[in-house]
């Protein structure tokens, strides 16, 4: 009978134990993916002032826009969780989107290099990052329904385990012109 | 065939390569231990002071070569690949078009999620591009400078996107192999037809006048011309495994490009303007046509349908993967907007 028990006992533990690890290693990932996304939100928020530094001379008359891009960036950097980044990212990106409509007035833009640089490594970063959001999104979702799934949400609070947010986009204007890509580098 | 999802595929191909490997070194023995059945056959009955082939060093030496040949076809198959191609590596992108190349490349190993590869340049002005490597940790992806001047980005991203689902499927792995292989087998089998060719002379006037006596043995004759019939007959063998191998996968890696990047209709463009060119891409080699996206010779045989085609054919038609692509794109249009998170190209290929 207590050996019965006991084994009862170390299958229960070693369950625990296992379902614990488990949590663990999802919690790890889904910050690990808020990770991938923050090294793209970064580098955007440093190649934007220098566009702006570029570009400053030859468009004097789109102050307006400079500066809307300028405030934009500027309360991106300062955004911290998941909702307010992905609120302050969305309109970081329509500023930008503007920004790059406008450009297409000014011919001398189009064939300067460093604007072409520029332009190239903001859409590669913009494409990370929704990239990005999609594995983050994916991993963070698997991480959710595990600790409520039964049985594992027993040791959802042995694991410190919360529901992680999912990096929604809230802005239908942002959900269809998710590019900047105006196809002035190449016919 | 059957199974289109990815674990499917990557247990199909790797299932293929260890057959394909199995092949290639039985074949080889074959070759060694075949020819040592026939000299040993024909020496057993000579009298005693003559020479007896009694020890197969032939065939000991051949399986042999030919385990070291895969070896070399794991370690530095795409290595050899991408030499022929001429390729050179990108390490520091310079200028627009690099930067592109490589942030194309990046953008879609986050949405492989897949280690980046290490990317290449092959000066040809024909726009095409491959994948090459063992897996993909060990990955390669090669693109032409025509390919760079002729797409546009998002065409640019579709090309990469194909080659990155080769990559996770592990196309890679077999069509690797299989360059490194059919190489080998054609340099062999001209090395030794060549051989026997100039061997058959010197050794055909003894033969002829230690035979009369003797009469043959009828087996050791048997034996001796099953072998040289495969020896002819192994190059064709291994160039239509490649053909052959390769019309299917070409399908499903444009429908898993199409769920990396959600944009079947760049892919479709792309198609449409490697087709155009129909020069053929020079640098790369008759034994590597089976990686790249489209065929770099330009082989008619590549239009046709039905049995012909899928046997001799490497690849499918390009109308048809651009009509396959544009109901792709039909059907992501019809739900814009909507979840896209499923694997979209399953129904099709």
């Amino acid at each position: 009978m207590t050996m019965l028990f006991l084994i009862v006992l170390i299958v229960l533990a070693l369950w625990v134990i296992g379902a614990y690890n488990r949590l663990i290693a999802l919690k790890n990932q889904v910050v690990n993916g808020w990770k991938q996304i923050d090294v793209q939100l970064k580098r955007r928020h440093d190649l934007i002032p220098n566009l702006v530094n570029t570009v400053k001379g030859s468009m004097n008359f789109e102050k307006e826009t400079l500066e809307a891009v300028i405030s934009a960036r500027n309360k991106a950097v300062n955004a911290s969780g998941v909702k307010e980044t992905a609120a302050a990212e969305g309109q970081l990106t329509q500023a930008l989107g503007r920004f790059f409509a406008l450009s297409e007035a000014y011919p001398e833009l189009k064939s300067n290099q460093n604007v072409l640089q520029l332009q190239e490594e903001l859409t590669g970063t913009e494409n990370k990052i929704g990239f990005s959001r999609q594995a983050y999104n994916d991993i963070a979702t698997t991480y959710n329904t595990v600790q409520m799934q039964f049985p594992t949400n027993l040791v959802a609070g042995l694991a410190k385990a919360v529901p992680a947010d999912l990096w929604e986009i809230e802005d239908a204007a942002e959900r269809n012109v998710p590019k900047v890509d105006l196809g002035f580098g190449k016919a | 065939m059957n199974g289109t999802n990815l674990w499917d595929q990557q247990a199909s191909n790797r299932r293929r390569s260890a057959l394909l490997v199995a092949g290639f070194v039985i074949f080889f023995a074959w070759v060694g231990f075949g020819g040592d059945l026939a000299f040993w056959l024909a020496t057993k009955d000579l009298p005693p002071h003559e020479y007896h082939h009694t020890i197969p060093w032939l065939g000991l030496l051949v399986t042999a070569l030919a385990g070291g040949m895969v070896w070399f076809a794991w370690a530095k198959g795409s290595d050899r690949v991408l030499w022929a191609a001429g390729a050179r590596e990108v390490v520091e992108p310079r200028g627009l078009e690099e930067k592109t190349l490589v942030n194309v490349v990046e953008e879609m190993a986050i949405s492989a999620r897949l280690p980046k590869p290490r990317i290449w340049i092959v000066p040809d002005p024909d726009p095409n591009a491959f994948a090459t490597g063992i897996d993909a940790a060990r990955a390669h992806i090669a693109v032409t400078e025509g390919l760079l001047r002729a797409l546009d980005r998002d065409e640019l991203q579709g090309v990469i996107a194909h080659e990155f689902a080769h990559i996770r499927n592990l196309d890679v792995r077999l069509m690797t192999l299989l360059a490194a292989i059919v190489g080998a087998v054609a340099l062999i089998s001209d090395g030794l037809g060549r051989f026997l060719r100039g061997g058959g002379r010197i050794s055909g006037g003894s033969s002829r006048g230690g035979g009369s006596g003797k009469g043959g043995n009828p087996l050791a004759v048997i034996v001796l011309v099953l072998w040289v019939i495969t020896l002819i007959l192994a190059p064709l063998v291994t160039r239509l495994l490649a053909m052959a191998v390769s019309r299917k996968r070409e399908y499903l890696a444009d429908a898993t490009s199409a769920e990396l990047t959600r944009n079947p209709a760049a892919l479709a463009s792309a198609l449409e303007k490697l087709h155009a060119h129909a020069a053929p891409t020079r640098a790369i080699a008759k034994g590597a046509a089976h990686l790249c996206i489209v065929d770099p010779l330009e082989r008619r045989i590549n239009e046709k349908e039905g049995m012909l085609g899928d046997v001799f054919a490497s690849h499918p038609p390009i109308s048809q993967r651009v009509t396959r692509l544009q109901g792709m794109a039909y059907m992501y249009a019809k739900k814009e907007g909507r979840s896209v998170g499923g694997p979209v190209g399953q129904d099709v290929g």
